[in-house]
């Protein structure tokens, strides 16, 4: 089964029930329903209980559902983990994750929660957001801390706030937090999604940001705004003459494979598995079915 | 349970619903007042909605106000959950 794609993740506000009962329209991958930053301190039983129901009862179709939570060392994180974990989104995510031991804390809890449940084999998996220069020194650790961690993330508004510095729309102060969590969610085949774009307004300031974080290896990015999900999944998207190569690539992998033969050329290149695996990310992302170039091949 | 405070969950924006808590004496029965934009569709609806989430809770005297904005079951039942905590003072909230 193709990877499921992670262009966009887009923010939902826990506590809005108008937005959270559209959010499987809004054509983005992932929805992130938000129990943290989107929601004031003096309401946050109030989205709790909100979610809780919407869970339950909303159709979010093909939408990845993600939780984000409030961190295990705040008043609601706890709270937060007892009404959200036994419903078993697709995901939950950890804010201000810093530490081994906060990945071993929570996931203690998550397992405690599900086994009171009796949920024996638990789907829901685990992103873990870094969002301080202490989670950037650690996250080599923190993306092996646990096998259900599929996802790491960077969190640019509080790492820069962490950092005493201003985000600037170049991004070049968490240029290096960005590729040093690449580097360790590529280190452990997790995805690594990138931090939100603020300014709603600017689509080409979007745009050459989606365009810089895809080039240096993340899988997505978070959203706070519905508007931005186009121009998005428009970087993202491979071109159609990215789609050929690949589907080429691909279909001689295959032959060559059938005659016992690893590394070919294709116009004169060579082609090998690095080259064939990123074909295959193509394909995937194109929503073209490999089984199909397998049986077209004969 | 008897709710003890004064309490409200909720907004006034579309697609959600204000309810406020009053504590009532004991054995004062429910008394639940509705207004929504689409009283005419659903009054029976959200009242029932109401009363099962006060039946679950079971509070039994109580004084609750709903000004409904076309919020949708969950969401009713979320907030008048909300706010019936609150009154009963085992979750933090707003007034």
């Amino acid at each position: 089964m193709a990877k499921k794609k992670r262009r966009s993740m887009l923010y939902i506000p826990g506590n809005n029930p108008a937005m959270i009962q559209q959010a499987g329209v809004y054509g983005c991958d992932a929805v992130l329903l938000d129990l943290e930053d989107a929601v004031a301190l003096n309401q946050k039983d109030a989205a709790r209980i909100l979610v809780r129901n919407m869970l339950q009862t909303v159709n979010f179709y093909d939408t990845e559902v993600c939780v984000r939570v409030n961190n295990m060392h705040t008043p609601f994180g706890l709270s937060d983990l007892e009404e959200i974990v036994p419903l078993q989104p697709d995901n939950i995510r950890f804010p201000k994750t810093e530490t081994v031991e906060d990945v071993k804390e929570f996931m203690k809890e998550v397992r405690r929660i599900e086994s009171e449940h009796d949920i024996e084999e638990p789907s829901m998996t685990i992103h873990v957001m870094i969002e301080t220069a202490k989670g950037v020194a650690n996250v080599y650790d923190i993306a092996a801390a646990d096998p259900r961690i599929d996802a790491i993330t960077i969190g640019g508004q509080d790492l820069t706030a962490d950092m005493g510095i201003i985000k600037t729309p170049d991004g070049v102060g968490i240029d290096y937090a960005r590729k040093r969590i690449v580097m360790a969610g590529k280190a452990y085949n997790l995805d690594v999604l990138d931090t939100v774009f603020a300014d709603v307004n600017d689509e080409e300031g979007l745009r050459e940001e989606t365009e810089y974080i895809k080039k240096i290896g993340f899988a997505g990015k978070a959203l706070i705004n519905p508007r931005q999900v186009d121009v998005v999944h428009e970087v993202f998207n491979p071109t159609e003459n990215e789609v050929r190569k690949s589907y080429r690539v691909y279909s001689e992998y295959i032959k060559n494979k059938k005659a016992g033969i690893g590394v070919f050329a294709i116009d004169g290149k060579m082609v090998d598995a690095p080259v064939v695996q990123r074909a295959i990310t193509v394909l995937e992302y194109a929503n073209i079915d490999l089984k199909e170039i397998e049986k077209s091949v004969g | 349970m008897t709710p003890k405070f004064k309490a409200q969950a909720g907004t006034f924006e579309s697609s959600d619903i204000m309810i406020l808590i009053e504590p009532v004496q004991p054995d004062t029965g429910r008394q639940v007042d509705i207004s929504s934009t689409v009283i005419l569709q659903f009054e029976a609806d959200i009242t029932k909605t109401i009363i099962q989430v006060l039946d679950e809770l079971e509070i039994k005297d109580v004084h609750l106000i709903a000004k409904d904005k076309g919020a949708l079951n969950q969401t009713i039942r979320a907030r008048v959950e909300t706010a019936i905590k609150r009154s009963l003072g085992i979750q933090k909230g707003t007034l």
